[in-house]
């Protein structure tokens, strides 16, 4: 069995302030501890910095369980508490396609095809790739 | 493998949240293994997630069992999360959507057995909880060492 995944204190979620916007980059498979401190982390950081809004990338993520997700849209819901947006990028197909059938509909959280969708949604095309295609965010 | 094949693969701790790390890898590993798609297999990790982390939150912490399961046509893979903690006095309710007796969002029961082919669940209020799910893959499992 593969036994070198994330042990506390030795991984930290990058988060990476582009402009007024934060981006938070979600990799592998976190545990529930370290999800919750993500969480505290950002409503630091959006406070801290003051940014208008914050892309959480989890193209690298394999499953999005109950737990992650409510995660997600607590970030979300804190994040508006400070006026700031939330989008989430970048899920996988088959992540989707299980959080339907698990029933998890994540209200109130914007989610886009990728981080450069994500940007454009949050108003900050100048930060999208110069004359990339226009991709549809839902 | 032949029709009646089975057996005990592996016996997992559940007992922190690390533990449900090591459960969603093996899930992933051993669906991977006996070649279920890819969407197959993050229904089955994500089910087990949920349900390792009932055993952990409500049941105080136990284990599951993987197994390597064939009908003769397909391979599948079992799993059997149990725990000796209060059970759960009310079932139907507890597999309703939307039901929880702490913060979660109450979809871990009703989810897990959406995303998976098979599920039962057993539980004595006072004795424990077994919840065991199996899923099937589409064809018939390749031959393969190791198993
Ligand atoms: N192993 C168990 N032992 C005792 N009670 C359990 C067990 N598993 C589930 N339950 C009970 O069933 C309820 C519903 O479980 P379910 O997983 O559907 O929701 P949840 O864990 O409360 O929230 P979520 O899974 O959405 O985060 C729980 O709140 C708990 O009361
Ligand atoms: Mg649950």
């Amino acid at each position: 069995m593969n036994d070198d995944f994330p042990r506390p204190g030795a991984v930290s979620v990058p988060v990476l302030r582009l402009g007024d916007v934060l981006l938070v980059t979600l990799q592998g498979d976190l545990y529930d501890g370290m999800a919750a401190r993500l969480q505290q982390d950002i409503a630091q950081a959006i406070v801290d910095s003051r940014v208008a809004g914050v892309v959480i990338d989890i193209s690298g993520v394999e499953i999005v369980d109950s737990f992650l997700g409510r995660v997600l849209a607590e970030i979300a819901a804190h994040a508006r508490l400070l006026a700031a947006r939330t989008v989430v990028a970048g899920m996988r197909p088959a992540v989707a396609l299980t959080l339907v059938e698990l029933g998890l509909t994540l209200p109130g959280l914007r989610t886009a095809l990728s981080t450069e969708a994500a940007l454009e949604l949050l108003g900050r095309a100048d930060a999208a790739r110069p004359g990339g295609p226009h991709r549809d965010a839902r | 493998m032949s029709a009646a094949a089975a057996g005990v693969e592996a016996r997992l701790p559940i007992r922190s949240d690390l533990d449900l790390v090591r459960v969603r890898q093996h899930v992933r590993q051993a669906s991977a293994t006996l070649g279920f798609g890819l969407v197959e297999q993050t229904k089955l990790v994500t089910a087990a997630s949920e349900l390792a982390r009932n055993t952990l939150v409500y049941g105080g912490g136990g284990e599951v069992e993987a197994t390597m399961v064939g009908d003769g046509r397909r391979a599948g893979l079992r799993l059997t999360f149990s725990d000796r903690g209060p059970g759960i006095p009310d079932l139907e309710r507890a597999l309703s959507d939307g039901y929880t007796s702490g913060v979660g969002l109450g979809l871990g029961l009703g989810g897990a057995r959406r995303l998976v082919h098979e599920f039962a669940i057993d539980s004595t209020p006072g004795v424990g909880t077994t919840v065991t799910v199996t899923s099937w893959t589409a064809r018939a499992p390749r031959p393969r060492g190791g198993f």
